[in-house]
């Protein structure tokens, strides 16, 4: 029988590597991808709890936040969009119209 | 037997979501992303959540990369030039590390407690993992349900005017 430490680890471990991919790279596409990545990290966590705890309200909440994520994603694509008719680039170095 | 299983799924899906932030085409780290998610859907279906490792892959790795990849075609995205400048990378890496580390010293340090609910691997066998996640969702999730609706109606609303030219 695997502990649930194992799965919290590998969670955080997915979750670091979405944040260094975040932060580290500048196609705003692949930023995108590192924060779905990091969504599917928490849900790991979630449904590991919810397995411990004897408890369904963990899967539930990951239910919500596949939800949020698919319209994050029609949303946010469409920006993408958008934004490139306008600059014909998705770099993030480009994304500097508010920057002082 | 199964820490093995888990061993050899978990370093896939390491493997993977590293390559994802090191390839430098889209396309490879979309394509990666996809086998992280298989990944963890094999993990749900460890933990007994059969349902969820099924929309994991229908709606995640079937619907949400297919738009992504979808649109890395559609614009035609090269390469990368460049990445960023050394000192927002080795920030960006030195905060992923720290939050690594805090997040491991707390697993480490706290002792997991909390009263055990009524579902167990007996009961989902019984009653079925679909039918334990329905009642619920209807019955003591039912607002919440409701204002999801809202949400992608809200999202689809969105993404027409964001990509309309003339309304």
């Amino acid at each position: 029988m695997l502990s649930i430490n194992a799965y919290l680890i590998l969670s955080a471990i997915l979750f670091a590597i979405g944040t260094i991919g975040v932060l580290t790279r500048r196609n705003a596409i692949v930023i995108f991808m590192c924060v779905e990545m990091m969504l599917n990290a928490v849900n790991l966590t979630f449904i590991a709890f919810s397995k411990y705890l004897g408890n369904l309200d963990g899967q539930i909440f990951v239910f919500f936040v596949m939800t949020v994520a698919a319209a994050e994603a029609a949303v946010g694509l469409a920006l993408m969009i958008a934004f490139f008719k306008n600059r014909e680039s998705i770099d993030v170095e480009d994304m500097n119209l508010l920057k002082w | 037997m199964e820490i093995l299983f888990f061993g050899l799924v978990a370093a896939i899906a390491i493997i993977s979501s590293i390559l994802v932030i090191t390839n430098k085409n889209p396309i490879n780290s979309a394509l990666s992303l996809i086998l992280t998610f298989f990944c963890l859907a094999t993990l749900y279906v460890m933990l007994e959540a059969p349902f969820m490792a099924a929309i994991q892959i229908i709606v995640y790795a079937g619907a949400i990369m297919v738009l992504i990849v979808f649109v890395i075609m559609l614009l035609n995205i090269r390469s990368e030039a460049g990445g960023r400048t050394n000192h927002a990378r080795f920030l960006g890496s030195m905060t992923g590390v720290l939050l690594l580390i805090l997040t491991w010293t707390v697993i480490g340090k706290s002792s997991l407690t909390g009263a055990k609910g009524a579902i167990d691997s007996a009961m989902i066998a019984k009653v079925g993992h679909t039918e334990l996640i329905g009642k619920s969702l209807f019955t003591e999730f039912l607002l919440p349900f409701e204002i999801t609706s809202v949400l992608l109606l809200a999202a689809i609303v969105g993404a027409v005017v964001l990509s309309k030219k003339k309304l």
